[in-house]
């Protein structure tokens, strides 16, 4: 599973109980329990499942099977400034692995990566329905429409 | 007198919350707030124009406002009653102004039924539904109408799904009618997963109560009193907006039990997808939302017999949903008036790519693919050449010249290699590879594969990397008719619809595209010059002056030759990152 251990405070595993009481701790609410508790810690490392399974009564096998077959749910925390870009086929074509290109070779990550400081992570997701603006960029909450290659660096530089 | 805002996605993105709210300020700032009502409304379709705003009755549209225009909106137009000239669409061809959108050439060959109401009402004032008509089938249905009667008019008007198969409707609510069950479940999928789609997205955030009240319907008949939203995360502007619509519809009494005094009760939850696009496959999406990995399973039983815990569910798209009222309100003949022998009423497109008017239309069925991508779309961006369109997403096709004059329909689509779809139709113009094309697609059909069955999980990653190889200048002849024999095993042998329309987009291309597969193969060239692999860079010797700008930022210093002299790239080194041809202010470096 993960890689990075984490020791959860007891008031982090009172939460997650909470959460999985205010759904009865039904199993077939177990992905709407992943997203409150994604919601909470930001992603759902291994110990926090752990929880979970034991709550809901569900092996962590399953669970783990859960988390990693959707890819809204992740396992490594994101960066403070999440950047995804929108690889949709509307922005494809208009550019998108052109810009993704850019924000790798800025910030040295691959998809899926965080940066040593904590300070920005990359992804690319699917279409967020802002084909008018293709190519779309979202930084944690903020979208950038008709993104270039070059406007990369002025948008890494708003975070600074 | 009003004012309407776009307050969908792409609008919003663009700030025109603020121009909302700064069109209010200046109404109260002139004391007109008895008078004029500033509205948000749900999306106009004409995304690429964003942010609109709209005067009504005046019937005029303000394009790509700021919301420093408030004022000058407010003073001129709304008090003195003079047009704002700038903020007008101009004719392309004469330059004239285009006040009213009726007069626009991109609404000129729309009919909107599913978007009846989009564009036009606050989505989340309930109020402002009814007032358009909205729950008026409902009590139709529940007062005058039998489940039976009413699955006829379903039948009758030729409804077929919206979210791609195009099973008749009626159909398959009376299969779930006749399965007797102590529960069952009506389930809305608005788990929009294709890439370049936002039509189910756009009527959610426009128009929820047409959702609400056509499940309440799809209930009655089939004697569900349960009804589930199955929605993507990913827009929360649509689950915050149903939300609303959905606590307003329990208070008016038009959800929840006993609804209008009838006895008939039903209600709705809504269920989050969490990112996985086979979950649209119907099996699928039950399995998510039992809490489970969304993996299809083989059908039958299909879900009317055993779907949502064990019991008989009937599952339809947003955009099927969308239609129901209308149809019972205006009749079967009326919707069966509309489109071809075998699809009846619209389809809504999502019109992206280098097209134009990027946004969403509604067309009659069988609209001919040259009439939404010229007239309605505009054209393609920059007066280039159009080379294809791509329906149906990763499971559809490409269309090409030689289709523009096809009427779009079911039947038609599938004939020509591609499929309806939920509707994202995607423009390609002359600088797209299609190659690179049918890659990404598969790029998304191998990530988004459930693993379940392995015509799919190893036969498009086999697909995937033979396309792959083909992009990189390392393909043969041999391997176009590996990528063909492998596509068709694929979808013979696929367990549920992904992966047995996942190969679509490589037959298609490879049967309209055939001289390009064949130049990446033999000449190793990339017609469009996409490729980045068989691409080479050139320096023109009479061009280059010497000024070592392109030597000095060549990160693997692939260019040679001395000062005010011609340079020189060495192929073997360069890594065709292109940042010379950026740096170069004489155009001596050309890529081939």
């Amino acid at each position: 599973m993960s890689s990075i251990k984490i020791e959860l405070r007891p008031e982090d595993v009172a939460k997650i109980k909470e959460i999985c009481a205010s759904f009865n701790n039904d199993p077939q609410e177990l992905i709407n329990v992943l997203h409150k508790c994604q919601e909470h810690f930001g992603y759902l490392p291994a110990e926090v499942q752990e929880v979970v399974s034991g709550e809901l009564k569900v092996p962590v096998a399953k669970i783990y099977g859960v988390v990693t077959f959707y890819s809204f749910f992740t396992m490594t925390p994101k960066g403070k400034h999440p950047i995804s870009i929108c690889m949709g086929t509307a922005c494809y074509v208009r550019g998108a692995e052109k810009v993704l290109d850019e924000f790798k070779k800025e910030l040295g990550l691959q998809v899926g990566q965080t940066t040593g400081d904590g300070k920005f992570s990359l992804s690319s997701l699917r279409c967020v329905g802002a084909c008018g603006l293709a190519p779309v960029v979202l930084v944690g909450d903020k979208t950038y429409g008709r993104v270039a290659p070059d406007d990369v660096k002025n948008i890494l530089k708003e975070y600074e | 007198m009003q004012i309407l805002v776009c307050g969908g996605t792409g609008c919003r993105d663009l700030e025109s919350e603020a121009i909302l709210e700064s069109l209010k300020l200046e109404v109260e700032a002139n004391a007109l707030e008895n008078d004029i009502q500033v509205v948000r409304t749900g999306c106009f379709g004409l995304c690429s124009l964003g942010p609109i705003v709209k005067i009504m009755p005046d019937d005029v549209v303000y394009f790509k406002v700021k919301h420093g225009d408030a004022r000058e909106i407010v003073e001129e137009h709304v008090i003195k009653g003079k047009k704002v000239e700038r903020l007008l669409l101009k004719d392309p061809v004469n330059n004239k102004s285009l006040v009213s959108s009726a007069e626009m050439n991109g609404f000129k060959k729309q009919l909107r039924i599913v978007l009846r109401n989009c564009g036009v009402i606050d989505p989340e004032n309930i109020e402002e539904s009814i007032a358009h008509n909205g729950y008026e089938a409902l009590g139709k249905v529940l007062t005058e109408m039998t489940p039976d009667d009413t699955i006829k008019v379903i039948k009758d008007s030729g409804l077929r799904g919206r979210g791609g198969g195009g099973f008749p409707t009626g159909i398959k609510w009376e299969i779930a009618r006749k399965n007797k069950a102590d529960q069952k479940y009506v389930v809305c999928n608005a788990d929009e997963g294709d890439p370049g789609a936002f039509m189910d997205r756009s009527v959610l955030e426009g128009d929820p109560h047409a959702v609400l009240e056509a499940m309440a319907i799809c209930g009655y008949c089939i004697e569900a009193d349960k009804g589930l939203i199955y929605i993507r995360a990913e827009y929360p502007l649509a689950v915050a907006r149903l939300k609303t619509a959905i606590s307003q519809a329990r208070e008016y009494g038009l959800l929840g039990k006993n609804i209008m005094g009838t006895g008939f009760s039903f209600d709705i939850e809504i269920r989050y997808g969490a990112g996985a696009f086979v979950c649209g496959e119907e099996t699928a999406l039950i399995h998510s939302m039992e809490g489970l990995r969304g993996e299809p399973t083989v059908k039958p039983p299909f879900p009317a017999e055993a779907g949502f815990r064990g019991k008989p569910t009937n599952v339809n798209n947003v955009e099927t949903f969308a239609c129901v009222s209308p149809i019972i309100l205006k009749g079967a003949d009326w919707f069966a008036g509309i489109g071809t022998a075998r699809s009846k009423g619209t389809k809504v497109f999502a019109l992206a790519g280098k097209i134009n008017n990027v946004g969403l239309i509604e067309v009659p069925m069988g609209t001919t693919l040259r009439d939404v991508i010229f007239e309605i779309g505009g054209g393609i961006r920059n007066g280039k050449k159009f080379k294809a369109a791509q329906t149906g997403g990763p499971s559809g096709g490409c269309l090409t010249e030689k289709h523009l004059d096809t009427p779009i329909d079911f039947d038609n689509l599938i004939a020509a290699g591609s499929m309806m779809g939920s509707g994202g139709l995607i423009v390609m113009d002359e600088d797209d590879c299609m190659v690179s094309v049918a890659k990404f697609f598969l790029d998304f059909t191998v990530e988004e594969s459930c693993g379940k069955c392995s015509p799919c999980r190893i036969g498009n990653k086999r697909l995937h990397e033979l396309l792959d190889h083909i992009t990189k200048g390392k393909g043969t002849l041999a391997d176009l008719d590996r990528l063909r024999n492998m596509s068709l095993v694929i979808k013979d042998t696929s367990l549920c619809g992904l992966g047995q329309s996942s190969p679509n987009p490589v037959l298609s291309t490879l049967d309209n595209f055939r001289d390009e597969y064949v130049a990446h193969v033999t000449a190793k060239k990339c017609p469009a010059g996409k490729c980045r692999d068989l691409m080479e860079y050139f320096i023109i010797a009479e061009n280059c002056v010497g000024c070592t700008a392109c030597a000095r930022v060549c990160p693997v210093n692939a260019i040679t030759g001395q000062r005010k002299e011609p340079h020189v790239i060495n192929p073997s080194i360069c890594i065709k990152c292109g940042a010379c041809k950026e740096k170069c202010k004489f155009d001596a470096i050309i890529v081939q």
